[in-house]
């Protein structure tokens, strides 16, 4: 009887301990990421050559910010210039009228046709990947690529609703509906550039 | 996310700046989407629009058309010159017979001010007027403020003169109420008899001349002379009319600055704008017209988005 008590004694306080820690948990902090983005970049100039035929696209709104290091990062270790452009889905999003209001859209900045070219798609968290979806069917609105391949920080697995996986993958994460990755980037006005994941309020 | 504040466009008096505000960064991002090679998103593909036109229009209905077509919502089209509205047909039976064929948005054109009004009152679609007699053209009110923000920038701040015929126009009525919540400063100028008696308790300026209208003004705002809506006569000839109210090359050329020129169309050329200010550089009537379909698919969009 009282060895039962002692261990729902220890069960609750594991369970306190347990989802005082599930309220913010670290992923990647500055220099993991740093490291996992020079990869990306070593892994695309490997695949990509001289990127002759290689555009990037940065999924609005929060891909772009990964991209432009992405793209810095290869003009410092290679010198090559890439065209990249920014591209918000949420117009071809397949949630209109299914959700209580409707999303607000950002920019869309592609100087260029994406005719037969090699397309580098960017994302910070890949989901259930609707988004990605969506993406695809805008992105087709600036001609017809050669290749699509996606790019994700972070990959939450089992989660998916459609059936995309990601070519380069930062990390996968074990994750539950309830809760959500944050990312967190100097450039937003965060201390350092960190990946979290936080309860849904 | 995003909304606005009312399920339908009956008129720019009953939004608000934040709803225009909204409107103008959704237009933004469709405007983008009408420079792509393949102009057309499917955000509206499971909805049905009726455009429905009691009244004459070429650039509004077939700018709605378009921006209805280029959201991929299946359209269809209705005006009174071929309808049983000849027949006899009240407003409120001809609208419910289309929408019982599962219309989920009215665009609608009437000569009766109110038209839309009552009509939002009746119905279970979104309606968005597309001018109702002499009271309210909201949209063509977005865009005119659109283009202006396009321009030069911000709205806010600055003068805009709506020259002509205010008395018999919707699209002033609008602009006034568009223009002033976007906090512009708005003067309306024109011969007095085509000036309705209360417009001061709008809060507008009124000036009888146009050229002191043109020195003081950013954006020179020029209304058709209605012909069609005018029963008596307001001014002896169009002849006289052009003489003291039409402008041209040489008054722009008179000021000391540059100012923008827009008008809604149709234009009467040679009565209130010669073709020389039309045509020129200082015009920005053909962006006006561009604006057109991005405010509308904008607005289309906002109100549809909601369930």
């Amino acid at each position: 009887m009282n060895l039962q008590l002692t261990s729902n004694f220890f069960n609750y306080v594991y369970i306190c301990i347990q989802s005082k820690a599930m309220q913010k948990r670290l992923v990647l902090d500055q220099q993991q990421i740093a490291i996992i983005l020079k990869r990306f970049c070593h892994q695309l100039i490997e695949n990509h050559d001289n990127f002759e035929n290689t555009v990037f696209l940065g999924l609005q709104p929060r891909g772009p910010i990964v991209l432009d290091k992405i793209v810095d990062l290869i003009q410092e270790i290679s010198g090559q210039e890439v065209p990249y452009g920014y591209l918000d889905a949420t117009f071809h999003r397949d949630d209109f009228r299914r959700r209580d209001l409707p999303l607000k859209a950002n920019e869309t900045k592609v100087n260029f046709l994406i005719e037969g070219k090699k397309v580098i798609l960017i994302d910070d968290v890949l989901y259930k990947g609707r988004s990605v979806r969506a993406a695809l069917d805008a992105m087709i609105a600036f001609g017809r690529p050669q290749k699509v391949e996606l790019m994700v920080l972070v990959d939450r697995k089992y989660t998916r609703d459609y059936p995309i996986m990601p070519d380069y993958c930062g990390v996968k994460v074990n994750t539950l509906e309830s809760q959500y990755v944050s990312v967190e980037w100097v450039e937003n006005g965060f201390e350092k550039d960190s990946i979290w994941i936080t309860e849904k309020v | 996310m995003s909304q606005l504040s009312s399920r339908h466009l009956l008129g720019i008096k009953d939004i608000t700046a934040e709803d225009i505000q909204l409107i103008f960064e959704t237009a933004d991002n469709f405007k983008e989407v009408l420079n792509r090679p393949i102009k057309k998103v499917p955000s509206l593909r499971d909805i049905t629009i009726a455009n429905i036109f009691f009244e004459n229009s070429t650039r509004t209905k077939l700018s709605f058309e378009l921006a209805e077509k280029r959201l991929s919502a299946d359209v269809v089209n209705f005006s009174s010159s071929n309808s049983s509205v000849k027949k006899g047909e009240t407003l409120i039976d001809t609208v419910n017979n289309i929408l019982s064929m599962k219309v989920d948005m009215v665009v609608m054109r009437h000569s009766s001010p109110g038209a839309p009004h009552f009509l939002s009152r009746n119905i279970k679609a979104n309606i968005v007027n597309a001018g109702d007699g002499t009271h309210e053209h909201p949209t063509q009110a977005l865009l005119d403020a659109f283009s202006i923000r396009e321009k030069l920038g911000d709205v806010a701040g600055k003068k805009v003169a709506i020259i002509g015929d205010i008395l018999h126009s919707r699209v002033a009525l609008s602009n006034i109420f568009c223009l002033q919540k976007l906090g512009a400063e708005v003067m309306v100028c024109g011969p007095i008899t085509l000036l309705p008696k209360h417009i001061a308790s709008l809060g507008v300026k009124i000036e009888y001349d146009i050229q002191k209208a043109l020195e003081w003004c950013d954006v020179a705002n020029i209304l058709r002379i209605q012909l069609e809506r005018q029963q008596i006569k307001y001014f002896p000839s169009l002849r006289e009319y052009s003489l003291f109210y039409g402008v041209n090359k040489k008054m722009l050329d008179r000021l000391d600055k540059e100012i923008v020129i827009m008008h809604p169309g149709p234009i009467n050329r040679g009565v209130e704008l010669n073709s020389d200010v039309a045509d020129s550089e200082h015009s920005i009537i053909l962006h006006q017209v561009e604006n057109g379909v991005a405010i509308r698919m904008a607005v289309l969009y906002l109100l549809a988005g909601v369930r």
